[in-house]
């Protein structure tokens, strides 16, 4: 007989119940604004390391509203979060699914300083209050420079599941690992964060960068990777870049991976525990 | 010859790493939200018995290795290798070397079935069932009352070995159900 039954529990599921409801209240209270954009849309990431899932004739299902959100804030949407379905091609493990639940948020007038200390706020209401450290990339990894792309993303992966137990806060990424974060002034590193609690990656954030040139010259950055790894090409989403033109006030935002929030949250260690069905 | 890619990796999965067959036993997929991905892969050596632990990149390939589990009957040893026959009505025969009976020699009797690991048709390991039946060739005569070691003594079996944990009313020429894995004593077998 075909297997039918949730890969969670139902007292797993109710728990996840109430920390969407959570969440939800504690952005309601800051007046930050609930945002539903596209899952399926004509452009996706162009990061030689996320990959999008194709939908033939219809383009891409979203690896994050990132793009969309930000094309809302230019419009003059005020700061606001999406809590909706993600995909990623080609994740699946433990701690990964190609669809979860991501949680992305905006704040206007936040650099990435503020913006960790109200993830930190989230966090307490959803796991309890608890101290964080800050830590940066290089005291996990050692000095980043001249080393192969590959091995510095492995010895950081383990890096950050050797940080357990413990909330701890990882900046100053190397430049190269900006993603869509602006450069510190010392031009070497990023403006740009994660949060690793007990050795699980829990978010990224950004001081966001802003200027529309930079943005393409990354972009061309990613293309000639893809190239390289013989990856599949990803067209340039235009109207992002014309909303940047346009304007995009400064901000901070950063990308919450739900699943795994709620997997720490009932004490799981599996994100087959918290999500009602997996592989299905 | 086949190759499996990291995302294929399955437990149970045979491949070949440095040269030797492997059991997959683990697949973990480890990944930076920006950054590579890569298959955190633990194996077991079939030829020695370690357990090894791998990193590949994801989405890397090695060879798949030719290696299949029989059932067998164990029909005899010269000294020097063990004789097992297909239990296909085929009557074909391998025979083992020490090196792949290894421990397996405690549990072997005549007529009962193994599994055999076969590489490339040659026997590297044989396993024996969870429980085995073995005749006791030699034991103390217990004494009715005597408990100065817990109420149990040693006893030789058919094959040479000796387990512990046997209790005392267990006499020379009474068949012992015994756990290979643990090369422990459960039971008198029923005759």
């Amino acid at each position: 007989m075909s297997e039918w039954r949730p890969s969670a529990s139902i007292e797993h599921l109710q728990q996840r119940a109430g920390l969407l409801a959570q969440a939800r209240a504690f952005f309601a209270q800051r007046q930050v604004v609930e945002v539903q954009t596209p899952v399926l849309a004509s452009h996706s990431v162009t990061e030689p390391d996320v990959q999008s899932v194709q939908v033939p004739g219809y383009g891409y299902l979203q690896t994050s509203p990132e793009y969309h959100i930000k094309r809302l804030l230019a419009a003059g949407m005020p700061s606001c979060y999406q809590l909706g379905p993600a995909f990623r091609h080609g994740e699946q493990g433990r701690l990964h699914n190609p669809e979860f639940t991501m949680l992305e948020w905006y704040r206007l007038g936040f650099d990435h300083h503020q913006l960790m200390h109200e993830v930190a706020d989230l966090v307490d209401l959803m796991l309890g209050p608890k101290p964080y450290q800050r830590l940066s990339y290089a005291d996990l990894v050692g000095d980043a420079k001249e080393r192969p792309r590959g091995a510095l993303d492995l010895a950081f992966a383990e890096a950050c599941e050797g940080l357990t137990p413990g909330r701890f806060f990882i900046t100053d990424y190397p430049a190269d690992q900006a993603a869509l974060a602006r450069i510190n002034p010392d031009g070497q590193t990023a403006a740009r964060f994660e949060l690793v609690i007990d050795g699980v990656e829990i978010a990224n954030g950004y001081w966001e960068l802003q200027d529309p040139e930079e943005h393409r010259q990354r972009f061309a950055t990613d293309a000639e990777v893809r190239q390289q790894r013989d990856l599949p090409r990803m067209k340039v989403d235009e109207a992002f870049l014309a909303a940047l033109t346009h304007g995009m006030p400064a901000c901070a935002g950063v990308a919450v991976g739900f699943d795994r929030l709620v997997m720490l949250a009932v004490g799981a260690s599996d994100l087959s525990q918290v999500l009602a069905f997996r592989g299905a | 010859m086949a190759t499996y890619s990291t995302n294929e990796f399955r437990s149970g999965m045979k491949v070949m790493l440095d040269g030797d067959p492997c059991n997959i036993l683990e697949n973990e997929f480890v990944k930076p939200g920006k950054g590579q991905a890569f298959n955190r892969v633990k194996m077991r050596n079939l030829m020695n018995g370690r357990v090894w632990e791998r990193t590949f990149k994801s989405g890397e390939s090695i060879e798949a290795a030719d290696v299949i589990d029989l059932d067998m009957e164990y029909l005899y040893t010269d000294g020097e290798f063990w004789h097992f026959m297909k239990t296909d009505d085929s009557y074909e025969q391998v025979a083992a070397g020490a090196s792949a009976v290894a421990d397996c020699q405690n549990w072997l009797k005549e007529q009962d079935i193994y599994q055999v690991t076969l590489w490339n048709n040659d026997p590297i390991a044989v396993t024996p069932p969870n429980f085995v039946e073995l005749e006791v060739t030699d034991t103390d005569p217990g004494l009715k009352g005597d408990t100065a070691n817990g109420g149990t003594k040693p006893a030789t079996l058919s094959t040479g070995a000796t387990i512990k944990g046997v209790p005392l009313f267990i006499n020379i020429g009474d068949v012992l159900k015994v756990d290979t894995r643990t090369g422990e004593y459960v039971s008198r077998a029923k005759t």
